[in-house]
């Protein structure tokens, strides 16, 4: 299969499943509303080390959020409910409520619920205060610039991590660019987030290493400077590969947001130097979820 | 299907405890015509003191003086009920969920200990609007209560939790001893707001002529859970639904001071 002039690899894309929640943060505006999203999703890149993967999911208006200020919508991502929990909370504790003017909302209201500033409340001394409002309960917390509202709980959900395509261009300006325009059309698919430092990922990892104490390493068949020295998977003008990183609510999200990516780099196309999409797998014995990119892209 | 209508053939000589017929909405009309009603010391059956109407048990209409019928709506569940006047004492006690609508005066004790549901007054309300019975230590602890008229004195005695909706003015000692909730007035207060409150909210568009000395000011301030508040009674057919009467900036009261004093007088600022 070929998209202007970019071939679409014959393969599949691996995911596990998660799960997953979303919390809605608002502020006195867009700018505070991001500072304490951008913390909150700071250092959640893989769960390999991170404890969850998270990122912002989109904006929000004023008249989307629950307390008709401007907001953003998070998403986090977990292998286990009780480890989504935790990092939630922490996240919650150290990023959200530490913030100015910000509030926290659930973004979920189906699923389990797992607690929000069900355990927040605790700063407030005793001084916190609950409030009942259309079935939902928020917390009052007395804080420095005023009182932080927190509801009780958000809903957690199962979902899917994993998804990814991995582009291949002849240059690494060429590679960042097309990623930038795969991520930017990405954004606009509700339901998932890209996890990685501007979504991309430039350390593609295999499973294994051979130093003992490493379950991953670098993916030496994707990196263009071990061509000569490493079974490779390049041809030879291909000089950069980044990857995208997709985690979704549902197996549909994945896909929309893997199609309307990979639709945008090929829009760029052979002229601006992609080469081709690829994807990263494990040989389909460890992810139940695969993604067959030409199945994706037909 | 028309809602069930009972209407009034005569006002009862003494007074007549409704409670019984709480029950509608598992009883066919058959059944609810033959429902007895204790009225003194005498028991009557339903079609004895009501013309029966309509068919649909769990929404039903109440048609002519039912001053003397006390009771109305207690512990009712997933019932609509509608009272075309007034009520007499405990209408809608311990209901659990549906709404009752009075479109008269309730007499003392309306929506005590209220558990679920909406109970509206379209009349005034006289004391202990959703309070605890005497000798009970929990008032209301659930659900919606709104007063377009005034309500008497002791309105939201020991409430637990829920929401008390009041248009018009509310008579001495209105949220005493709150446990938790909230209480809302529109107009003015009587004495002692807030005596004896642990926890909860007074929240006031006017200020009283005083303020308890067993609170604590502190200060004017922007509140972000009043949007939120005021958002979450937009379905009410109420002034507090009118998005005009909303406000996030009160005064805030902390107390009382005489007893855990957790909870808060707010007073509309600006």
């Amino acid at each position: 299969m070929e998209i202007n002039g970019v071939h679409i690899d014959d393969t599949f894309a691996e995911a596990f499943p998660m799960k997953a929640t979303r919390a809605i943060i608002t502020a006195q505006n867009l700018e505070w509303a991001y500072h304490s999203a951008r913390a909150m999703t700071g250092f959640a890149t893989s769960v390999i080390a991170c404890g969850c993967e998270a990122g912002i999911e989109r904006e929000l208006s004023p008249e989307e959020t629950p307390d008709g200020r401007p907001g953003v919508a998070v998403l986090l991502f977990a292998m286990g409910g009780k480890g989504l929990a935790k990092q939630l909370e922490t996240r919650a504790g150290q990023c959200v409520l530490t913030s100015p003017t910000s509030a926290l909302f659930a973004g979920i209201d189906d699923g389990k619920p797992i607690p929000l500033g069900k355990n927040l409340r605790f700063f407030g001394d005793g001084f916190q205060i609950s409030k009942k409002i259309g079935g939902k309960r928020y917390w009052r917390i007395p804080v420095m610039d005023g009182e932080f509202i927190a509801e009780e709980t958000t809903g957690m959900v199962d979902a899917v991590g994993g998804g990814n395509f991995l582009i291949l261009a002849e240059s690494q300006p060429q590679a960042l660019a097309a990623c930038e325009a795969a991520v930017a059309a990405m954004k606009r698919v509700p339901n998932v987030v890209m996890p990685f430092p501007g979504g991309v990922v430039r350390s593609g990892s295999k499973v294994g290493s051979k130093y003992k104490a490493l379950n991953a390493s670098t993916n030496d068949a994707f990196c263009p400077t071990l061509k000569g020295v490493t079974k490779t998977q390049l041809s030879p003008e291909v000089e950069s590969v980044m990857e995208i990183v997709i985690d979704g609510l549902t197996k549909e999200d994945i896909e929309k947001a893997m199609r309307a990516g990979i639709e945008a780099v090929c829009r760029l196309g052979a002229g601006a130097g992609i080469r081709r999409i690829s994807a990263g797998n494990y040989g389909g014995k460890l992810g139940p979820f695969h993604f067959h990119l030409r199945e994706i892209m037909a | 299907m028309s809602a069930l209508t009972l209407t009034l053939k005569a006002e009862p000589r003494h007074r007549v405890d409704l409670s019984p017929l709480s029950a509608a909405p598992e009883l066919t009309p058959a059944e609810i015509a033959a429902l007895k009603v204790w009225a003194g010391k005498r028991r009557h059956r339903i079609d004895e003191l009501f013309r029966i109407e309509g068919e649909d048990a769990r929404n039903l209409v109440l048609r002519g003086d039912c001053r003397k019928f006390d009771y109305v709506g207690r512990d009712a569940r997933d019932l609509s009920l509608t009272v075309e006047g007034g009520v007499g004492a405990y209408a809608g006690m311990g209901m659990r969920s549906g709404t009752l609508h009075v479109k008269g005066d309730a007499d003392i004790f309306a929506a005590c200990e209220l558990r679920g549901g909406l109970v509206r007054i379209d009349g005034s309300a006289a004391d202990f609007v959703g309070a605890a019975l005497p000798g009970n230590k929990r008032g209301m602890r659930g659900g919606i209560v709104l007063v377009k008229g005034d309500v008497g004195a002791r309105c939201g005695d020991q409430l637990r939790r829920g929401i008390i909706l009041v248009e018009g003015d509310a008579g001495d000692w209105c949220g005493s001893r709150l446990i938790a909730g909230t209480v809302a007035v529109m107009g003015r207060v009587g004495d002692h707001p807030g005596y004896g409150l642990r926890r909860g909210t007074l929240l006031l568009w006017q200020r009283p002529e005083s303020i308890p000395p067993t609170y604590g000011d502190c200060g004017v301030h922007t509140l972000g859970f009043l949007p939120l508040w005021f958002a979450g009674l937009r379905h009410l057919d109420s002034r507090f639904a009118d998005p005009a009467n909303a406000f996030d900036r009160a005064h805030r009261y902390g107390g009382d001071l005489a007893t855990v004093g957790r909870g808060e007088i707010l007073i509309r600022a600006g």
